[in-house]
């Protein structure tokens, strides 16, 4: 491996590179081939290319993202969900009720009420309207009746994840419960108690506070180490 | 205002009353993430003025009428807090508010990016917590540091600081007393990389050599105020490096 060398940038500061890989899309802006920081940013250096992560930036939904959603209203025919990104998205009866259902017998907070969270994936989304949520495509998708959600910074996500999900393995095996990460910075946790579901939301917190600092995985892993042997009696 | 006859704005040896130099800023301090609820924020401290700025957003407007399809709406609110002048000003917004408002609006426009967030609103609150001159440059200083903070995208970073003439010396960054007995006052904001020039007010008279030194003063003070903010920024993702 090359020399890499790691600088953080501020928004107007020039990027030292011709060519930029802008990780997540966002942050950098072109001015006569010449690339800027628009958010504060980590960028790291090497002989053939710089790569910016920003270490701000604001949710913005993409289509075929997993989010998780809270309810905010109720309509006759649609659920509004809070995705902490700048816009509401959208929820279909159709998405949740698959029998045929009578707007005009029924009310639809009997099934989802303000509150209540809701695992989903971003079906469209551009510009000009709102996103909107579908719950097909995985049988993770759907109502949250148990466990618990954090949340987290959105920026954090990817490093929650790890690369190639390792992180999230590490989370998964160590403690045993069933995760499911939200791209707008809520996850799901179940676990078998509440102690273990505690814990994990701790580890979440750290990641969170510790996003962009190398050798995390293993401090993530002994601090799980350390508290999960509290937990089993 | 008339200037009593028996204050001295500048001494024999070229001092100014708080025995700064013409061309010298008052102590600067800045903060940023000062404040746990709101997206972005930051404390600015010029002397004894104190200005604390707070971002939210971009969200949707709670007000849909005022959407705009293109891009998002930023709403500035500069607003002086009752205690924070010797006499206790009135919360209401005054005329002179709502100005500052606007001009301070039109500083931080051209720099955000807000063809990124169509139909989206934000929030710029901007309080004077004490005020000693300089409150609306301190405050244009202070909101682009939130909107950093608060991880907006952003072309450039604005701050500002006024030159004046006080008994016919140009001095740099004025407080209270200058601008009140002094001749001109004048409020800059630049984007220094950018190179461009967003706030720019005049309150008196310069000659064509005046304005110009005035401006080349302004500039000096902006860079090393430009200089502290990337670096208050940097050190809050001092971990990071390592």
């Amino acid at each position: 491996m090359s020399e890499e060398e790691k600088l953080i940038v501020v928004p107007g500061e020039e990027i030292p590179a011709k060519e930029v890989e802008v990780k997540g899309g966002q942050g950098v802006y072109k001015k006569d081939d010449k690339y800027f920081a628009a958010t504060p940013g980590l960028v790291v250096l090497s002989e053939e290319k710089a790569v910016f992560m920003p270490l701000e930036s604001i949710y913005i939904p993409k289509p075929g993202d997993v989010v998780i959603g809270m309810v905010i209203s109720t309509g006759t025919t649609y659920w509004i969900l809070d995705i902490k990104a700048p816009y509401t998205a959208f929820l279909s009866y159709q998405e949740l009720l698959s029998k045929r259902f009578n707007p005009g017998t029924a009310l639809l907070s009997l099934y989802l009420k303000e509150g209540d969270y809701v695992i989903g994936k971003i079906s469209s989304f551009d510009r000009s309207r709102n996103p909107t949520i579908t719950l097909r495509g995985s049988d993770k998708f759907g109502k949250i009746i148990d466990g618990t959600v954090v949340e987290v910074k959105p920026i954090s996500v990817p490093r929650i994840i790890g690369r190639k999900g390792s992180m999230l393995n590490l989370l998964v095996q160590a403690s045993n419960c069933d995760m499911v990460v939200g791209m707008n910075g809520r996850v799901y946790v179940k676990c078998e108690n509440r102690d273990m579901e505690n814990v994990v939301a701790l580890a979440l917190k750290k990641i969170e506070a510790e996003t962009h600092t190398s050798g995390l995985t293993d401090r993530i892993r002994s601090f799980l180490e350390d508290h999960i042997r509290g937990v089993k009696k | 205002m008339k200037k009593p006859l028996n204050i001295k704005l500048i001494g024999e040896d070229g001092k100014r009353h708080d025995g700064r130099t013409p061309e010298e800023m008052r102590p600067v301090k800045m903060e940023v993430g000062v404040l746990y609820n709101a997206d972005g924020s930051a404390l600015v401290e010029v002397g004894r003025t104190r200005i604390l700025a707070a971002v939210y957003g971009p969200r949707e407007p709670v007000q849909k009428y005022m959407v705009l399809p293109d891009r998002a709406i930023l709403r500035v609110r500069y607003h002086m807090a009752p205690f924070s002048t010797s006499d206790r000003k009135s919360p209401a917004p005054s005329r002179r508010e709502i100005e500052l408002s606007k001009v301070i609006r039109e500083s931080l426009e051209p720099i955000v990016m807000s063809e990124l967030y169509p139909r989206t609103l934000i929030d710029v609150f901007i309080e004077v917590l004490q005020a000693d001159g300089g409150t609306r440059t301190a405050g244009v200083t202070a909101a682009s540091l939130a909107l950093a903070d608060a991880g907006i995208a952003m072309k450039d970073l604005v701050a500002g600081v006024a030159v004046g003439k006080v008994e016919g010396t140009i001095v740099l960054d004025l407080d209270e007393v200058e601008d009140m007995y002094g001749e001109a006052d004048m409020p800059v904001a630049m984007a220094p990389n950018l190179g461009l020039i967003t706030l720019f007010q005049l309150n008196g008279v310069f000659t064509p050599e005046e304005m110009e030194t005035a401006i080349k003063m302004a500039e000096k003070g902006i860079l090393h105020l430009n200089e502290m903010q990337r670096e208050v920024l940097r050190a809050k993702y001092s971990n990071v490096v390592g």
